[in-house]
């Protein structure tokens, strides 16, 4: 996948003007070149997300940050949507937890997601948002596929039952690490996650072992070897010093 | 340098050597034509021609698609305007043997027929009249006239205008104002432009573009010289799905006779305008019509959408400022050029200017391509044009717009077709897919294969579109196969919403409408297949039941 400059900034343009917006009735200011979700955060408002993570390029495709703006009957993700003079956002509302919860419901009824018997319980994206949303039940019908694990890296194993398709592990590979070992096959619901050519993990020539796609993965999907269940969690930390560090670097 | 003086030379000249045959024998030789062998036909009726020693007086040409798809293979003689359909390699002799001799009746067409008759052409002017794979004939069309004239005559700025004075709006199916889209482009800044010409035609049932790329390439190349000249363009991709492999090879033909009479290259006619034009293939996905997602497959990229804005006209192909239209759209801009923005605004209705493409299919007696003004209602076109239903059956209803767009019965036949009517109808203009159904036909069947089209052909980038057309799609299975109840149902309109209010790209955002439109218009048919599962859940729980009741 290809990483777009324009969808967010890494440094802050020397030009870049100030904007004023409402959030939840709240005035807040944001440069121009952040995003509703940015300027959310900073001000202590907090959106649910998953494909989004601090230091990598977002690319919109959970639609769980997605937020109303007054004027438009649209939705906008607000991940890759720029605050604007004047903007009202409304974060929260019957119809935004409408559809969270059909989101993250569809995403327990995709594969195989199984709390009980995940080394990543206890320390899971998708069961926070599940737990934050309210998710009790499915309303839709489990789709059961039958999904392989590859577990012939040495030190790492990746799930396909508990992959959510965030697409972080391609993109931190292909942005941060620069191997660009991960990417998708397949299309639709056939999608999948692979490493190089679609072959086994362990046998990949540009995997360098980092363990950055690991630590990024919100869920049990990719977790490291000999962890029981509950004993995986992740830390993403890393994430936000790395991009710091090095656009001090580039200045 | 090719100039005004070239063209109307290479123009007679080509004119002068058609009229001095005087029977000319045309051939439909695009796709649909040459599936029921026509290629067989133009060989017989050449071998004909020259057995009789008639070379001199008669020529046999193979020409692109002359409309009525369903009575193929066709065949046209020119000059005393006879129409054979039908035609196999052995009535070779006897077209041969008629010629200045009153037509053979027994495979001849009727052109007053209102399918011929009710038609007006502005994209298709060139179908079935010249021969795709000469320059020539396109020429002496007056073809590439308005390029070179433009060059020489009229600003950038100029040509935008002239788009937006005419009204034209994207054939793609949307309808947004070319004009404006011209003006974004022309005004944003950036080192390098590029024009796309989306030629990625997918929905089911549509070949609009393929009969315009296989008929009449040379337009399409003039339309996005035009459209760079206009926005500040140089390079220019014409994207085509693989699957279309003729038009592939008359564009690259047409591309080569273009660059070596110096109407695409460096310095068109003359001036400083340099223009080229490549192909990219498409490898098969639907979305890959979408247009983030078209530019990141002509990248090399997945072909996956990105969500806008930045829209393409300030940061398209590899970031730079980038023009797609549609090919329908770009084959009106030599017209438009060459007769005017207000001969084009006449035509049509108010808001929706010109005319539109339909290729017709399904349940209809006339299949094929038809152009039709603007506005004209869909009764006329169906019943009038099409030739209505077949075989007796009663109409039931229209899909138009592809996997997009929605089903309109039969009491929404008198509105115009233009595009805020079919969006009033709860459906879109698209592409100019018509797919007609009979009486016979399963509204939750035809959603039912939509909604698998939608989930076959979802990138599986956004979650709602991914999953959400996987259980849509198996919620319609179980309502068609009598196996829901209403719990099932409310769920599927509950998706519906979700998925077309959160969906990333619009091919998940349009892909419930089909579903919407059947419950809207056919909602018994659901709610009969729904009491059917009922029923049977019913009998379920009660011979469940039973013996326990036995029992005690």
């Amino acid at each position: 996948m290809s990483s777009r400059p324009s969808a967010k900034p890494a440094a802050p343009a020397p030009s870049s003007k100030v904007k004023t917006l409402t959030i939840d009735d709240r005035l807040v200011s944001a440069r121009e070149d952040e995003s509703i979700l940015d300027a959310a955060r900073d001000n202590g408002i907090q959106i649910p997300t998953l494909c989004n993570l601090d230091g990598l390029t977002p690319v919109g495709a959970c639609r769980l940050c997605m937020v109303e703006v007054k004027g438009s009957s649209r939705l906008f993700a607000s991940c890759v949507t720029m605050v604007g003079e004047g903007m009202e956002v409304v974060t929260d509302s019957e119809r935004l937890q409408k559809y969270r919860k059909t989101i993250v419901e569809l995403l327990f009824s995709e594969r195989n997601h199984v709390c009980a018997v995940c080394v990543s319980n206890g320390h899971c994206e998708l069961q926070n948002l599940a737990q934050t949303l309210g998710v009790t039940h499915l309303t839709v019908p489990y789709r059961n596929p039958k999904l392989p694990v590859d577990a012939s890296h040495e030190r790492f194993v990746n799930d396909h039952n508990r992959c959510v398709l965030c697409q972080r592990c391609v993109r931190v590979c292909g942005e941060v690490e620069g191997a660009h070992t991960w990417d998708i096959n397949g299309r639709g619901i056939g999608a999948r996650v692979i490493t190089d050519l679609n072959q086994p993990w362990g046998s990949s020539e540009t995997c360098t072992g980092c363990g950055k796609c690991v630590q990024v993965c919100p869920t049990g999907a990719l977790t490291e070897k000999g962890k029981s269940v509950r004993e995986m969690s992740k830390r993403t930390r890393f994430l936000p010093y790395l991009t710091m560090m090095r656009e001090d670097r580039s200045e | 340098m090719i100039s005004i003086e070239d063209l109307s030379q290479i123009s007679q000249t080509e004119r002068e050597a058609k009229d001095a045959i005087p029977h000319q024998i045309n051939v439909c030789v695009a796709a649909s034509c040459l599936s029921l062998q026509s290629d067989k036909v133009k060989e017989a009726l050449e071998k004909e021609v020259e057995a009789r020693g008639k070379k001199d007086c008669c020529k046999v040409r193979g020409v692109g698609c002359l409309g009525l798809c369903a009575a193929g293979p066709l065949v046209a003689v020119e000059k005393e305007k006879v129409l054979y359909h039908g035609v196999t390699p052995a009535d070779a002799p006897d077209i041969v043997d008629a010629l200045g001799a009153g037509p053979v009746a027994r495979i001849q067409g009727n052109l007053d027929a209102p399918f011929f008759a009710r038609q007006q052409k502005i994209v298709l002017e060139n179908c079935g009249r010249i021969d795709p794979e000469r320059i020539e004939e396109y020429i002496a069309a007056d073809g590439y006239l308005a390029l070179v004239d433009t060059l020489t005559a009229m600003t950038p700025i100029g040509v935008v205008q002239q788009v937006t004075r005419s009204g034209l709006r994207g054939r793609g199916g949307a309808g947004y104002p070319t004009g404006l889209k011209w003006a974004t482009v022309n005004k944003s800044q950036g080192t390098k432009k590029y024009v796309i010409c989306n030629g990625d035609e997918g929905d089911p049932g549509a070949f609009m573009d393929r009969a315009v790329l296989e008929s009449d390439p040379h337009r399409i190349l003039e339309g996005m010289a035009l459209a760079g000249y206009a926005v500040g363009a140089q390079q220019g991709f014409v994207y085509v799905r693989a699957e279309y492999p003729l038009a592939i090879k008359r564009l690259k033909l047409a591309i080569r006779q273009a660059e070596r009479m110096g109407l695409l290259g460096a310095s068109i006619g003359g001036t400083t305008f340099s223009f080229s034009v490549d192909l990219r293939l498409g490898a098969g996905a639907f979305v890959c019509g979408e247009e983030t997602a078209l530019i990141a497959s002509v990248e090399g990229g997945r072909g996956t959408p990105r969500p806008r804005p930045p829209y393409p006209a300030e940061s398209g192909l590899w970031g730079y400022p980038t023009l797609i239209n549609n090919v329908e759209t770009l084959a009106n801009i030599p017209t438009i050029l060459r007769n005017g923005p207000e001969w084009f605004a006449k035509i049509g209705t108010a808001k929706s200017r010109g005319t539109k493409v339909f290729a017709l299919a399904g349940a209809i007696t006339n299949t094929g391509l038809i152009e039709v003004p603007m506005g004209m209602p869909l009764r006329e076109i169906i019943f009038d044009i099409g030739g209505g239903v077949p075989d007796g059956k009663a109409f039931k209803a229209v899909q138009t717009g592809g996997p997009s767009g929605g089903c309109i019965p039969e009491s929404g036949l008198d509105m115009p077709c233009d595009y805020e009517s079919l969006a009033k109808l709860g459906s879109i203009m698209g592409s100019g897919g018509m797919i007609v159904m009979d009486e016979t036909s399963s509204m939750v069947d035809v959603a039912k294969f939509f909604m698998e089209f939608c989930m076959d052909e979802s990138c599986g980038k956004c979650v709602p579109c991914r999953v959400g057309t996987a259980q849509m799609h198996e919620l319609l299975r179980q309502i068609s196969a009598g196996e829901a109840t209403a719990r099932e149902l409310a769920l599927l309109e509950h998706l519906c919403d979700v998925v077309k209010s959160t969906s990333l790209c619009g091919l998940g955002q349009s892909a419930p409408n089909p579903v919407l439109s059947t419950l809207h218009y056919f909602r018994d048919e659901y709610e009969s297949k729904i009491a059917a599962g009922e029923a049977a859940a019913a009998g379920h729980a009660a011979a469940h039941a039973a013996p326990a009741g036995g029992a005690a």
